[in-house]
């Protein structure tokens, strides 16, 4: 009976002070939001806050940080995740506001930084334009596509497909990842199950992962008949990727616990059923982790390959702007690799649900 | 081979068996000079202090592990197409990438068994200990008492001629563990299934066993064997009688001397 009126009272105690700290957490709010945007302006008017720029930024960051907690603190459960997603969201775009101010207001030089609105209107210009000489666009100019498709059936599609930038670094990294991933995992469960295999490979293995790819790609364009075609391209990309599948597979099947397979081999298991419910499955894990640095891998070597030799594709397009000093054009072009990055690797994090839906 | 024979001779007949284990200080001797003969449709049980080689054994009675001296035979059974045997794992074992239901039926799908078949057989199991309602699940998304449950019925479901169970209740709470005694005591009743059966539980040796056998600290030496004389059919009521307590007094007074001697050898 006694328990009962106490354990009341410790509630109201609760909610009181819930209440009080939410009180402080208003208040400090003001008071970190004020402080912060009075020290600027002050900064500012002395005329200092030019040669303390990193000082107000780290120390605006972090009274930014603080007041974003205690907001956090504040929000019900509910609105728990369009609170982290605003965070997420919303703090890139402060950012690019702040990069737009700066140049606007000329803070920054704007002909080597170019503010997001000139990027952004570089990108359209992109989109939109056909460049007659090199007979290329950005995206294939997509809004012509019911035109040449009544004009001159898939022929004419096909035309406008080939004459885009994305497509054909999208291409070749896609045929190239798959021309790799396909065989380094086969290698690399083989390297993981027999040891003889794996002594044998192993050494030659670690030699070629740490060889820069675009330094044998001079090498790799010999080999094909026509060296500037996109065979070299290809298989420089698929190169770099078995190599990394290679070895990340090899480690996966590795590392599946013994126990397992005793399993597997206990409840008779055959060779094939082994590496279908045993093998396989158990790697995936390491697997799908080495097929998402071996997509950045697979980025970083057709953009820089396209930098050195190609007449198409986003990174050539992207050196193309900075050799005739079209700064905004360049980063439009980054903009591009990024976002194709981003799609990209959506779409491996899609086929990874779809693979193991065991996983968290 | 006829019945008469096959009664006469052990199901599992082990002898001298030795298990050397290379290590980077030297060998390390896991079971040494071990034998056991186990009838056909006996209930057998090894207790003996941690690390004394009792997992080492069942594994090379099971066939994963290598001998390093003796041998181990276990007899072929009369009917074609049965596993000769099924391991409940320490570990449990149970894939984290397959559903419960279909650990379950792993055995019986690695056989070729039809899908509709072995998801039925599965389905009874699961029933059977109360996991009816996890068929669906992940073994990550299960506690850790179910998933011994379903290594358990997964070994069950596979339906073979000698059942090898390594400490399979050992993660359970003291309640679930009970019901689950008793639960294994009905299933044996009903097959008379040969089971080699590890525990650290003197209550459950001598409840389950037929016989209990002692190992000693490593390496695993063959300590001595106490033949269970009380009735069949037990429940968990056995636990209750004059006799049981005699028994495990009396293993008690053996295995307490072992232990004490596994830890003073393991500082
Ligand atoms: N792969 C291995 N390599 C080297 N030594 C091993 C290996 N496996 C087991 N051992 C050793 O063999 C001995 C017996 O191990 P085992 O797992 O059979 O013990 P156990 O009786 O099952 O113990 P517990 O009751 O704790 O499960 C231990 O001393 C262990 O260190
Ligand atoms: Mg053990």
């Amino acid at each position: 009976m006694s328990e009962l009126p106490h354990s009341a009272a410790q509630d109201a105690g609760l909610t009181v002070n819930s209440a009080a700290v939410r009180d402080a957490d208003r208040r400090a709010i003001l008071l970190l939001f004020g402080g912060i945007v009075v020290f600027n302006l002050a900064l500012f008017a002395v005329g200092l806050w030019r040669p303390l720029a990193w000082l107000a930024i780290v120390a605006s960051f972090v009274t930014l940080v603080l007041v974003c907690e205690r907001i956090g603190r504040m929000v019900s459960p509910r609105a728990r995740s369009a609170y982290e997603r605003s965070l997420a969201f919303g703090f890139p775009l402060a950012v690019l506001a702040l990069w737009q101010i700066a140049g606007d207001t000329g803070m920054i030089n704007t002909t080597w930084f170019p503010q997001p609105s000139k990027i952004a209107a570089g990108l359209w210009d992109m989109i939109v334009r056909y460049d007659r000489l090199s007979g290329t666009s950005l995206l294939g100019r997509p809004w012509l596509i019911p035109e040449a498709f009544s004009q001159n059936g898939l022929a004419g599609v096909w035309a406008l497909l080939s004459e885009s930038h994305v497509l054909a670094t999208v291409s070749r990294v896609l045929i190239g990842f798959i021309l790799g991933a396909v065989p380094g995992i086969l290698l690399g469960v083989v390297m993981g199950v027999n040891q003889t295999v794996r002594l044998m490979l192993d050494t030659t293995i670690s030699a070629v992962y740490v060889l820069p790819k675009i330094a044998i790609f001079p090498i790799v364009m010999l080999i094909f008949a026509d060296p500037f075609g996109e065979g070299p391209k290809i298989l420089v990309v698929a190169l770099a990727v078995f190599i990394l599948m290679t070895i990340n597979t090899m480690a996966g099947v590795r590392g599946i616990d013994k126990v397992y397979l005793m399993a597997g081999r206990n409840y008779g298991a055959n060779g094939w059923q082994m590496m279908r419910h045993v093998i396989v499955p158990g790697a995936m894990p390491v697997i799908f982790a080495g097929l998402r640095i071996a997509l950045g891998t697979a980025m970083i070597v057709i953009i820089s390959v396209e930098f050195l030799r190609a007449k198409q594709g986003v990174g050539f397009i992207t050196f193309y702007y900075w050799e005739v000093l079209n700064p905004e054009k360049m980063y439009a072009g980054l903009v591009v690799v990024m976002l194709l990055g981003i799609m990209l690797t959506y779409l491996l994090q899609w086929l990874q649900r779809r693979m193991m839906p065991w996983h968290r | 081979m006829t019945r008469a024979n096959a009664v006469a001779m052990p199901k599992i007949l082990a002898r001298n068996v030795s298990k050397i284990y290379p290590t980077i200080d030297g060998e390390t001797v896991a079971v040494k000079d071990f034998s056991l003969e186990v009838a056909d449709g006996e209930f057998v049980c090894i207790v003996g202090p941690s690390g004394c080689g009792k997992s080492t054994f069942l594994r090379m009675v099971a066939g994963l592990d290598d001998i390093s001296a003796g041998s181990i035979r276990v007899s072929p059974g009369d009917e074609p197409g049965k596993p000769s045997n099924s391991v409940v794992f320490q570990e449990y074992a149970i894939f984290p990438w397959k559903t419960v239901i279909d650990n379950v039926a792993f055995g019986l799908e690695m056989r070729g068994v039809s899908r509709t078949k072995r998801l039925e057989v599965a389905r009874y199991w699961l029933d059977r200990v109360g996991l009816a309602k996890f068929a669906g699940y992940y073994p990550h998304q299960i506690s850790g008492g179910m998933k011994q449950r379903v290594s358990i019925i997964r070994a069950l479901a596979n339906d073979p001629e000698v059942l090898l169970m390594d400490e399979p209740l050992g993660a359970l709470d003291a309640q679930t563990r009970v019901v689950l005694q008793e639960e294994l005591l009905r299933i044996w009743e009903e097959t008379r299934k040969t089971v080699v059966y590890i525990t650290h539980s003197l209550d459950e040796a001598v409840l389950l066993g037929d016989r209990v056998i002692l190992m000693s600290a490593q390496p695993g030496q063959h300590l001595a064997t106490f033949n269970i004389d009380l009735p069949r059919p037990r429940s968990i009521e056995t636990i209750n009688g004059p006799r049981f307590a005699e028994y495990r007094a009396m293993i008690w007074e053996k295995l307490s001397h072992e232990v004490r001697r596994a830890m003073e050898q393991q500082q």
